[in-house]
């Protein structure tokens, strides 16, 4: 908080905020989401190309995306091919590493675990820390619910829709207003991401199952195909990724200590102004 | 409504702190879960039994895989892994067109028995369009045409205390300076008396082609490319896979992948 020079100090209430329940899970994601994405870019690797389909065209192209690398005259460079438009992305995709010695795969080992060239650890990585995410899910899911986390803070109601716009503005304009319950950009951002991008990713995640395929035949059906799922993983990959982004500059921005204070103790400083209830800190 | 003043200079140190958090947490210090004997890699290794089980209890054990259209077979079968074996006995059958081939089903069975391929074909057949999908992430369609595997298992009388099929095949996936190992791998009795499970000698109305597994491989619908073994010629009944390579039940297997195969 901010104090001007012959203006008193004023400090909204200290508030709890976070249940254990949100505190525990939201660690658990950033430990799970983390190992998930680096296991899951080392999966990638083994076959660095999305489809759309049941099937991986190789007597026909149905594919979306393609990493790889090719040789020119110029000696090899890393090409990825979007919608049929190729970029040079040498030194990043599909060719990476030191000058004289560059690997060849789709994303370089900086961002994949393990750092070389194995599938098979990959997947280990991947489904032991899916499964954690999952649980984690189902606990928040069920936690939330009970103690009115998802009521309150999470699923956008009507006045949240109406102050849209008011919050767009606010936000352009880095004013942030620390109340007792999320902002409406806040409420709906948190509602895509448990309400469509997690379930999405899980869901997409046992479509590429063979065993789950057949448990539920109806996950090919709704999803287009083995192939688009794993395209559609991708992408809500990519978009986790970026929301991810977002949040951490949004933390930063939202001064990152009284927010991580939340996130660690439950505890929340709110904006001057906000009306002090029963259980509250001064 | 209150105005929070943004600290710019904060802001951009709590940006450069997290940013080289960020750069510097490349992966290579997870490389130890690369390592195959690594007790933490191992811990969550069990998550794989997990997958297994929970399969197991969600699908019933004659619940079948998707079948297909006609006309969703839009190219050949991918030939993946060995396409081409070379030891010697292989390369003897081959050479006499498998005629001498004989597949042999041994190990906790009330009779060890073998059959021709002609004795193979004359048995009830069946034919199934169905997606291949191998752990690499590719997929292809594509029609199988071969014996149901239960009912020849039943010939030889499974033994009540046997758990799982191990597969033995003629292929040399790995050269080595000790010698050649022959790929294998194994599967439960869910998976070996599964329906769809069949000992296939057709390929999208042909014979078997050598690149794809000829004579005979097997396929297990519901489960990845590497749990359906070509060049197949024994398969042997058993409690417990551990006297096999090196005890993880196949060659994939031996190297890290998980034995269950379903996901």
């Amino acid at each position: 908080m901010s104090t001007q020079e012959g203006l008193p100090s004023k400090k909204g209430p200290l508030i709890y905020r976070q249940s254990i329940w949100t505190r525990v899970t939201h660690w658990t994601w950033a430990i799970c989401l983390f190992f998930l994405l680096l296991s899951g870019l080392q999966i990638f690797n083994a076959h660095p190309a999305l489809y759309v389909g049941q099937q991986s065209g190789f007597e026909f192209d149905n594919a979306v995306l393609r990493i790889g690398a090719v040789n020119t005259p110029e000696g090899p460079r890393g090409r990825t091919t979007v919608f049929g438009n190729t970029f040079d992305t040498t030194g990043v995709l599909g060719m990476s590493g030191p000058e004289a010695s560059p690997t060849y795969t789709a994303f370089p080992g900086a961002v994949t675990i393990p750092s070389f060239r194995d599938l098979a650890s990959g997947r280990v990585v991947h489904f032991f820390f899916g499964w954690i995410f999952v649980g984690a899910l189902f606990v928040w899911f069920l936690a939330s619910f009970i103690n009115g986390h998802l009521r309150r803070d999470i699923v956008p109601k009507g006045q949240d829709v109406r102050g849209l716009p008011g919050d767009i503005v606010d936000h352009a304009r880095f004013r942030f207003h620390h109340g007792r319950v999320y902002s409406p950009l806040q409420k709906l951002s948190y509602f895509v991401v448990f309400f469509i991008l997690f379930p999405l990713i899980i869901l997409t995640g046992l479509t590429m199952s063979p065993g789950m395929d057949a448990a539920w035949p109806w996950l090919l059906d709704v999803f287009g195909g083995r192939q688009t799922a794993r395209t559609i993983h991708f992408v809500v990959m990519v978009l986790l990724v970026l929301f991810f982004v977002v949040h951490i500059i949004m933390v930063l921005l939202a001064g990152p200590l009284n927010e991580l204070r939340s996130m660690i103790t439950g505890w929340y400083r709110t904006s001057p102004g906000t009306e002090a209830q029963e259980g509250d800190k001064p | 409504m209150s105005k929070l003043i943004v600290n710019r200079r904060r802001f951009l140190l709590g940006s450069a702190a997290v940013g080289s958090g960020l750069a510097v947490s490349g992966c290579s210090p997870f490389d130890f879960l690369g390592q195959r004997d690594n007790p933490i890699r191992n811990a969550m290794e069990q998550a794989n039994v997990l997958t297994y089980q929970a399969q197991r209890a969600l699908i019933g054990d004659q619940v079948l895989a998707r079948e297909y259209a006609e006309s969703e077979i839009r190219q050949g079968m991918k030939p993946n892994g060995s396409t081409e074996p070379t030891t010697p006995e292989y390369m003897f059958l081959r050479g006499m067109n498998f005629e001498p081939y004989r597949l042999t089903i041994k190990g906790m069975v009330e009779r060890e028995v073998s059959f021709s391929l002609a004795e193979l074909r004359n048995m009830p057949s069946r034919t199934q369009i169905t997606r291949h999908d191998c752990v690499e992430g590719w997929s292809c369609i594509a029609k199988w045409t071969g014996t149901a595997l239960g009912p020849v298992l039943d010939q030889a009388g499974v033994k009540p205390g046997a758990r799982f099929a191990v597969y033995h095949c003629y292929d040399n996936i790995q050269r080595t300076l000790s010698g050649d190992i022959l790929y294998y791998t194994s599967s439960d009795l869910v998976d070996a008396y599964h329906p769809q499970t069949i000992l296939a000698y057709g390929l999208n109305d042909q014979t078997l082609p050598v690149s794809n597994g000829a004579p005979v491989r097997l396929r297990v619908e519901r489960a990845l490319g590497y749990k359906q073994p070509k060049y197949l010629h024994t398969i042997e009944l058993v409690d417990d896979l551990s006297p096999f390579g090196q005890g993880k039940g196949g060659y994939w297997e031996d190297a890290g992948y998980d034995w269950y195969g379903g996901i």
